[in-house]
């Protein structure tokens, strides 16, 4: 994952220092990619509306991790937010909110439109 | 578990495939969720924890309720919010150090801290920081004496912990917000100390 998707949107061409400035790991945005943040943000919504429980996703991140770990001893491609968007797939599919099968279908769809990735909603 | 042809697509693609269709269906309000991300991206971070810090500092009274009670002394300075709501404040003194660290996934104290850097979450500081906590901080450039005990602490799916760093010499006349300025994310995760004025 580049995070190529991200360099037109405006919050990520924040000043890098100074009062305004973005939390950052050592200049390292707190997202490198909007996917990032929005499946960040997809989480935190679904537990503000009710529709999930915080603990149940800390579970299911918790299990994607140890998998992810316990198939890569090396560490190599390592990629948090990769096991963040899984963690998250696993439970909105396991409390029916959306299947897995419709979350494929609809990001083969978006791979069909014109822009690549990173735009609206269809 | 995900199917493996679901990983194999684009993070970016199913990421907005779950967003489009949680939002098309009313699970989620995509006002809220756009909310949430701007506010870690941009107003919360460790410049909070830095005020706790510097008011721990300064204030015995405030540092004492500090580690009676994180979270209620860290809600006195209006800093609350999801993964504070019990947060557990480790004192460093001359002869005990404390390191933070969550191996199961990436705990942490987002109200003080905001969301965690990259090697917070990578497997090696993960597994490492417990079995070998010295030689991890040395590698984070932090070479502590035989003398300092160091305790290394696991976040939990409860506690969140944070680390009141030791105050650095020479700033005796220095006030708050010049304080706040040397307390480092770093140090209140415990892989460094508060910056030298």
């Amino acid at each position: 994952m580049t995070g190529s998707g991200g360099h037109a949107d405006p919050a990520y061409l924040l000043d890098t220092s100074g009062p305004a400035a973005p939390p950052r790991d050592n200049g390292e945005l707190v997202f490198t990619a909007p996917w990032e943040g929005r499946a960040f943000g997809a989480a935190l919504a679904l537990t503000d509306a009710g529709r999930i429980d915080w603990e149940d996703f800390r579970q299911a991140l918790i299990g994607e991790i140890g998998e992810w770990e316990a198939a890569h001893p090396a560490g190599g491609g390592w990629g948090y937010y990769d096991r963040w968007l899984a963690a998250l797939e696993r439970l909105v599919s396991k409390s029916g909110l959306v299947s897995a099968e419709e979350l494929k279908r609809r990001a083969l769809l978006l791979a069909t439109l014109p822009s690549g990735h990173d735009h609206e909603r269809p | 578990m995900t199917t493996a042809g679901q990983d194999r697509l684009d993070p970016a693609l199913r990421a907005e495939a779950l967003v489009s269709l949680l939002v098309e269906r009313g699970l989620i309000d995509q006002a809220t969720m756009d909310n949430f991300i701007k506010t870690y991206e941009t107003s919360v971070g460790p410049m909070n924890g830095a005020k706790v810090v510097a008011r721990a500092w300064t204030d015995p009274g405030y540092r004492d309720r500090l580690l009676a009670d994180g979270t209620a002394a860290i809600a006195e300075l209006g800093f609350k919010g999801p993964q504070g709501e019990h947060i557990v404040v480790l004192e460093n003194t001359p002869s005990v150090h404390n390191v933070v660290v969550c191996t199961l996934c990436s705990c942490y104290p987002w109200p003080v801290l905001g969301l965690p850097p990259s090697w917070y979450k990578d497997p090696a500081y993960r597994s490492r920081m417990v079995r070998e906590p010295r030689a991890v901080l040395a590698e984070f450039g932090l070479e502590l004496g035989d003398d300092v005990a160091i305790r290394v602490f696991d976040s939990s799916s409860e506690v969140r912990y944070m680390v009141l760093p030791m105050r650095p010499a020479g700033t005796e006349g220095m006030g708050e917000d010049q304080l706040a300025a040397l307390v480092t994310r770093d140090a209140m995760v415990g892989v460094a100390e508060a910056a030298a004025p």
